[in-house]
This record gives C-alpha cells, sequence and structure tokens, in this order.
C-alpha cells in the first residue's frame, strides 16, 4: 500500500517493516527528524549509548547473538566518523549492520558546513556498501536494498546517509514486495561437482581435519547443526578459529579447541600434518596460518566460503566451493551418506593415535598459585561457576581475549563475541550490552583488560539507563598485557609505554556509576566474590587483579611455523625474549 | 625474512590484462572501483568508463591492468563482490582481444616544420581536425602501441601536448559477453 510520509517516518517505517525492535544510537542536528519520528512510535527501541562507537559494536553484539540485523543511528560529521571504528571492525568480521547517518541538506553538501563530513567517501572502504540518499523517491527503496545488502552473500555493514533536507522532504513510501537489489545476487547454493570431489577427497583421507570460521556461525545455526552431523559422521578432528568458536562444541572429543597463533597444541600440529584439510567459513588470515610456506605442507585442500574472493587470496586451494555453508554442508552430509565411502581407518586410527599424543602434551596447562591469582585460574573458576547458565561472553582485545577463547568453554554459535578482524579494544562492553539487550533474561559477562575497559567506559551509563546487568569482569594485570609479552619477546623487555599507569579504582568507578563494584585478589575468594557477581541483578565491574608477569601460551612466535609454537611451561618459565631472531622481529 | 606475516612472495611473471566490468552507473561506483584498485594495492594502466546502456543505467569500464595470475584472479574476485558490479569480463583470456585508443596530439611550428609534422601524422594515417597557421591538432586511433609510436614520432615533430583516451575494448567474433 502506497502512504505519503516524510523520509524521517519512512525511516522508521522501513525499520519496523524489516521488524527491527532496538535501533542504538545517539542524537544529532543532522538526524533530529528521525529521533522526531521514533517519538512517535513504540515499536522501534532506541538505545541511547554515550559514544557513536558504542553505537556500533553494541549493534554488532545484538546482531551476532541474534543473527537479526544490527541498527545504528548517527548524526552528520563527528557521529559518523565516530562509527567509523565499529563499521571497520563489522566490515572484517562480517557482521551485518544497518548504519543510518544524517548528513546537511543536499544544497550544502561539498560546503564545508557545520558537521558536514564526506561520509560515504569516509565509509566507502570500511562498509561493505554504501548510499547517499539524494531524491525522496529513492530512499524506501535504499532502505530496504540496505537490509538486503547487509544480510546477503558475506554479511556486513551498510550505510544509508540522508540529508536532512530529505528527512523532512514528503514521498510515497511503498514496502517493496520482494525486497533484494537489481542486481546483487551473490550464490548460495555450492557447485555439486565441486562438492562431489570434496567428498571424494575427504573419503580418501588418511590425516584429515576440518578448519573452521566465523562463516559457520554467520551461515545461521542450521550451519552449526549441520557441521555437527558431518564431523559425527565423518569422525574427524575438527578445529576451529577465534571467530567460530561455539559452532562445534568444544566439549565433544573431536573438537581440538581453537588453532592459529594462540592455538592449542594440538589443532596446530594437526593442521601442520594433515593431508586433507577442510576449510568451512574461515579465510586462511594470517594469524591462522602462521608462516605461508610452511602451512599445511602435505595437505590438499578444500575450501568453502560465500566470498569468491576470500578463495585463493592467501592460500592456494584445491576444491574450491562457492555458497553458503549451511547449503554446502547440507549437500556433503547428503553425498557422504549415499557414497559411504570406505574410510581408511588404520590410517586414520594412527592419526588419532598422533593426535592424542599432541593433545597429552596438554598445552594450556598453567603453573598455578596460591598467593595470586592467575588469569587462566580466573577463567577457568568463571567458566565453571556459570557453566549449565545461559551465558554469553564478549571479550576486548588482548591477552585476556585469548585466555578466554582458550578456557571458557563454547558449546553453542552465537554466545561468543570477539573483535576478531580488527581486534578492536573497547568492543566488549558496548557489545555487551548490544546482546543483553537481544536476551534480557541471560547472563553476559564481557571479559576485560584493564586497558581495554577505559577505551568505550562511557557506556556503563548506558548499561545503567536501561537497567542491563552486564557483567564487567577485568583481568587486571595492570598491563596492556598483550604488548607487554611482545616487548618480552622482540624488544628485550623494554616495556616502553605499555604499563597501566593511573589506573581508576574500578569498585568506585562501578559505584560512580550507580552499578556495583566487586574486587578480588585472593586465589581463594574468587569463587565466592565470582558468585556474587552473577547474582547481582545490577552492572557489574569485577575487578580481578591476576599476576601483572603472566604470558599466553601457547604461542606461534614470529617467523616459525604451526609445529614451531611455544608453549608455556607449567614446570619452567620461559624466557621467550631467547626464541626470536633478528629477522622475526621485523614484523609482528 | 621470517615472520608471522608471511614473506612476501617471489617474483612471478606479470602480465597485462583487459577487464570489462559492467556496473549500474550510479554516484560513486567509479569511486568504489578505483578505491578498490588503490586500497589493495592493484595498478591501472588505463581505464575508461562511459554508459553504454542508457535505458538501464548501466556502464561498461575497460580497465587494463597488470599483475600475476593470482593478483589477477584477486582483482576479478574484488571487483565482482563490489554490489553495483554486475560482471567482469577478462578480455585476455577470450585470445587477443580488440582494442582502441584515441590520441589528440596538438603540434606547433612553422615551415617546414609543419610540413613534415603533417607528412609523418598522413603516413601513421592520423586526421587532422584542427589547424592554425603554426599548429595542427592530430586525431589518431590504434592500440596502446601504435599510439605509443604515433606519440613518439609526434614528439620530434613539434608535440607540445597530448590527450588520450584510454582504451575500449571487445572480444574478437561474432560472441557477445
Ligand atoms: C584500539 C586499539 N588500540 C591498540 C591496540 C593494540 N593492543 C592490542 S592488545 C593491547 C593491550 C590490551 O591491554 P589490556 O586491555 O589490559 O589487556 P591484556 O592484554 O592486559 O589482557 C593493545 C594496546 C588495539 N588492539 N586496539
Ligand atoms: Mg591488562
Amino acid at each position: 500500500m502506497n502512504e505519503t510520509m516524510t523520509g524521517a517516518d519512512m525511516v522508521v517505517r522501513a525499520l519496523q517493516d524489516q521488524g527491527v525492535e532496538h535501533i542504538f544510537g545517539y542524537p544529532g542536528g543532522a538526524v533530529l527528524p528521525i529521533y522526531d519520528a521514533l517519538f512517535h512510535q513504540e515499536k522501534v527501541r532506541h538505545v541511547l549509548v554515550r559514544h557513536e562507537q558504542g553505537a556500533v559494536h553494541s549493534a554488532e553484539g545484538y546482531a551476532r547473538s541474534s543473527g537479526k540485523v544490527g541498527c545504528v543511528l548517527v548524526t552528520s560529521g563527528p557521529g559518523a566518523t565516530n562509527a567509523v571504528t565499529g563499521l571497520t571492525d563489522a566490515l572484517m568480521d562480517s557482521v551485518p549492520l544497518v548504519c543510518i547517518t544524517g548528513q546537511v541538506p543536499t544544497h550544502l553538501i561539498g560546503s564545508d558546513a557545520f558537521q558536514e563530513c564526506d561520509t560515504v567517501g569516509i565509509t566507502r572502504h570500511c562498509t561493505k556498501h554504501n548510499y547517499l540518499v539524494k531524491r525522496i523517491e529513492d530512499l524506501p527503496r535504499v532502505l530496504h536494498e540496505a537490509f538486503y545488502v547487509a544480510t546477503h552473500g558475506r554479511p556486513g555493514p551498510v550505510v544509508v546517509d540522508i540529508p536532512k533536507d530529505i528527512q523532512f522532504a514528503s514521498g510515497t513510501y511503498e514496502r517493496p514486495r520482494d525486497n533484494q537489489h537489481k542486481t546483487y545476487r551473490p550464490r548460495v547454493k555450492g557447485d555439486l561437482e565441486s562438492i562431489r570431489a570434496a567428498v571424494k577427497l575427504m573419503g580418501e583421507a588418511k590425516r584429515p581435519v576440518f578448519y573452521t570460521g566465523g562463516g559457520v556461525v554467520n551461515s545461521g545455526p542450521e550451519a552449526s547443526i549441520l557441521l555437527r552431523e558431518l564431523v559425527r559422521l565423518t569422525g574427524f578432528p575438527i578445529t576451529s578459529t577465534l571467530m567460530g568458536l561455539g559452532a562445534y562444541p568444544a566439549s565433544d572429543k573431536q573438537f581440538l579447541g581453537m588453532l592459529g597463533m594462540h592455538g592449542t597444541y594440538e589443532a596446530n600440529l594437526a593442521m601442520n600434518e594433515c593431508d586433507v584439510m577442510i576449510c568451512v567459513g574461515a579465510r586462511f588470515d594470517d594469524r591462522i596460518t602462521g608462516r605461508l610456506d610452511a602451512f599445511a605442507p602435505h595437505s590438499r585442500k578444500i575450501h568453502i566460503d560465500i566470498d569468491p574472493s576470500s578463495i585463493n587470496k592467501n592460500v592456494k586451494v584445491d576444491v574450491p566451493i562457492i555458497g553458503d555453508c549451511a547449503h554446502v554442508l547440507e549437500d556433503m552430509v547428503r553425498l557422504w551418506r549415499s557414497s559411504a565411502p570406505p574410510l581408511d581407518t588404520a590410517a586414520l586410527t594412527e592419526w588419532w593415535t598422533s593426535i592424542e599424543g599432541w593433545r597429552g602434551r596438554n598445552c594450556l596447562a598453567y603453573r598455578n598459585s596460591k598467593d595470586i591469582i592467575k588469569p587462566q585460574y580466573a577463567l577457568q573458576r568463571l567458566e565453571a561457576l556459570t557453566r549449565g547458565r545461559d551465558v554469553y561472553f564478549t571479550t576486548e582485545v588482548g591477552q585476556h581475549q585469548m585466555w578466554a577463547a582458550q578456557f571458557l568453554k563454547f558449546e553453542e554459535p552465537n554466545h561468543w563475541m570477539t573483535s576478531g578482524g580488527l581486534g578492536t579494544m573497547g568492543y566488549g562492553l558496548p557489545a555487551a550490552i548490544g546482546v543483553q539487550m537481544a536476551h534480557p533474561k541471560a547472563l553476559v559477562i564481557d571479559v576485560a583488560g584493564e586497558a581495554s575497559i577505559l577505551m568505550n567506559m562511557q557506556e556503563m551509563s548506558t548499561a545503567m539507563q536501561y537497567r542491563l546487568p552486564v557483567k564487567i569482569f577485568i583481568l587486571n594485570n595492570q598491563y596492556m598485557g598483550m604488548v607487554r609479552q611482545w616487548q618480552e619477546l622482540l624488544h628485550g623487555g623494554r616495556y616502553s609505554e605499555s604499563y597501566s599507569e593511573a589506573l581508576p579504582d574500578f569498585v568506585k568507578l562501578a559505584e560512580a556509576y550507580g552499578g556495583v563494584g566487586i574486587r578480588c585478589d585472593r586465589p581463594e575468594e574468587l569463587d565466592a566474590k565470582i558468585e556474587e557477581m552473577i547474582s547481582v541483578d545490577r552492572p557489574v565491574i569485577f575487578d580481578c587483579r591476576v599476576d601483572p608477569a603472566e604470558n599466553c601460551f601457547p604461542m606461534i612466535p614470529s617467523g616459525k611455523a604451526h609445529n614451531e609454537m611455544l608453549l608455556g611451561d607449567a614446570e619452567a618459565d620461559v624466557d621467550i625474549g631467547a626464541v626470536i631472531d633478528e629477522a622475526g622481529k621485523m614484523l609482528v | 625474512m621470517k615472520s608471522h606475516y608471511s614473506d612476501a612472495p617471489q617474483a612471478q611473471p606479470v602480465a597485462r590484462h583487459t577487464l570489462a566490468v559492467l556496473v549500474d552507473n550510479e554516484p560513486g561506483v567509479l569511486a568504489r572501483i578505483s578505491g578498490m584498485f588503490s586500497g589493495r594495492g592493484y595498478n591501472i594502466e588505463s581505464l575508461t568508463v562511459s554508459e553504454t546502456e542508457h535505458e538501464q543505467h548501466r556502464s561498461r569500464i575497460t580497465i587494463v591492468t597488470s599483475g600475476t595470475a593470482g593478483v589477477i584472479e584477486q582483482i576479478k574476485a574484488q571487483l565482482e563482490r563490489l554490489v553495483p558490479v554486475h560482471r567482469v569480463d577478462d578480455l585476455t583470456t577470450h585470445g587477443e582481444a580488440l582494442e582502441r585508443e584515441l590520441a589528440l596530439v596538438k603540434v606547433v611550428g612553422r615551415g617546414d616544420h609543419r610540413v613534415e609534422a603533417l607528412r609523418l601524422a598522413q603516413a601513421f594515417g592520423a586526421r587532422t581536425v584542427d589547424a592554425t597557421l603554426n599548429s595542427f591538432i592530430f586525431e589518431y586511433t590504434g592500440t596502446i602501441d601504435e599510439v605509443e609510436r604515433f606519440i613518439k614520432v609526434m614528439a620530434e615533430a613539434g608535440l607540445v601536448e597530448v590527450a588520450r583516451t584510454g582504451i575500449a575494448a571487445l572480444i574478437r567474433g561474432s560472441e557477445g559477453l
């Protein structure tokens, strides 16, 4: 049905028609008409953040934990530029977002008007696609198209920049019947011949491994179910990237843990030694492959990805399959069942024996202490005390993030939100707010570092305002620990600017915001205080004072291959400064 | 160099490719394409763009680029994932593409010099599109190499200014894209 309305009303109506329930934003001159339109309705609930970067990360947390599109509304100029980090983060991690930005009136565009910036120019490289809407006639189509583009193919952020005069202008709104883009049609079904070739290769494998990533999570819950089915049918081992954790249950014995720079010994060695690699929705990132010339040297590789540009980008593969994970996995499961390949069980048994040997190395072991809380111990306790609950974790970026990935156990997809591709400090708290908004009853915990948390600390106010009882669990090691670890490794232990000087009193800070502060510096008090944190129905900042000197292992240092990883020695302290050569110090 | 980042790849043979890119003619589409090339560090040797299907607002962009086989494959994939791009055709894989470029060349001179310039241009089959008592503008169409050669010769004959269109290209034969 056609209706006449203003551009601002069209924005709100399009959001409603897309089923949007929450939008994260911050007002300003160039979006006031849209804020006015929001005022007159109740279907779309606006969440007022305290910084536009926070709005985008919140929308990311919301999207990743719910499978819906995350929505953002910000003003022109500084509103838009503040959103850029979040948009880049969403692009790198393929999170579907629609971000509406206000713009100065069309006749002032290009005149350096107050709070004007070239939003489409600035965000061209950090969005999947963006639009500047200069005619009211285009607005309804563009709004709906934005949702289509954000969610189809490889998901990503889309910006719709709307000048203020267009928001005031009146036009005809019509909801498109079949919402799509006039030409953009990403392929979802994989080529059946290639899938057949993949199944054949898998059937002949002697040392196979599944290497899965965020694409499985992005593809939707169905993909995880199919992945589990295929992995169980084949009996092959499986490892996951940081972004893919939860797609396959961590507790399952076929799961080798995370791979990559801080991945497990067994996962990285399995990758190194495999003869058939089945990559599902992952992209051979440099944190995963280590040295490319030594990456899985004896393997033939199958790569399932919805984005053709991911194929052969970093690593040449033998069987590329372009398509959506769920669609391709479905075909694979069916073909595997119908072809019932006679497996080389002797070789596979031997393979598992090797893997069990590596697993027996117990690479995540650390030397615990009675006097000081080890960060790993804190996370183990956090994991144990939240097990079985409806719990979601987000993280900031640093050592704590890697420890969280190693020690928390994810059984289901969409329960783990972390900034992988961009590695954005300050992601975790706003993301947790987005998660809590989508799952009001769940327990939402941001595993944080004392440095990262200060980057978007202001979002505590948002949590208070909307009574979102997020828990900020700070592993406070008084250092930018990850930076310190690299300085130890590469720069002779000269800790240039990596000490967290002049930290706030986090307990008082929590109280200043109206939340609850808890401090813990004794291992024996940890359990009771974690229980207390969980039981509080308000935002909590938990200042967990941990060993400032702990390093994150295992680690594949610069210049090394998967089979040259450094193991944290539970018995002796490792002198990590001694293991890297001059050339390796050139690059991080 | 040993590093967690991969080493720079060994030098591999680089080839020139001509790509025909069919796009929606919408604002910013050219910026998206040229930005993709600069952002990812690819070369553009020549780029031409014009609306070719007015009704459907489609433009054809012809890009001449060079790179290793892997880079060319990436360029095509990266172009294809841009939302307003419909299709990308590598004309070079269809065999030798038919390529033409137009150049306008202004030469200045008097007397014998001027006559010599005209004679040379005629020998190349260039058209004279402007003339004054002391100058000519020649229009010359040919492959990149032919245009280069023409310009080189004209440089000896009083060349003062050149404007080139960049490449327009089609695959040979009855087949259309
Ligand atoms: C916005 C941003 N700036 C800088 C960095 C580089 N960086 C990576 S980890 C890190 C230190 C993080 O310290 P903290 O939050 O205390 O975590 P820890 O490593 O101590 O667990 C820094 C500065 C980054 N990832 N993001
Ligand atoms: Mg720290």
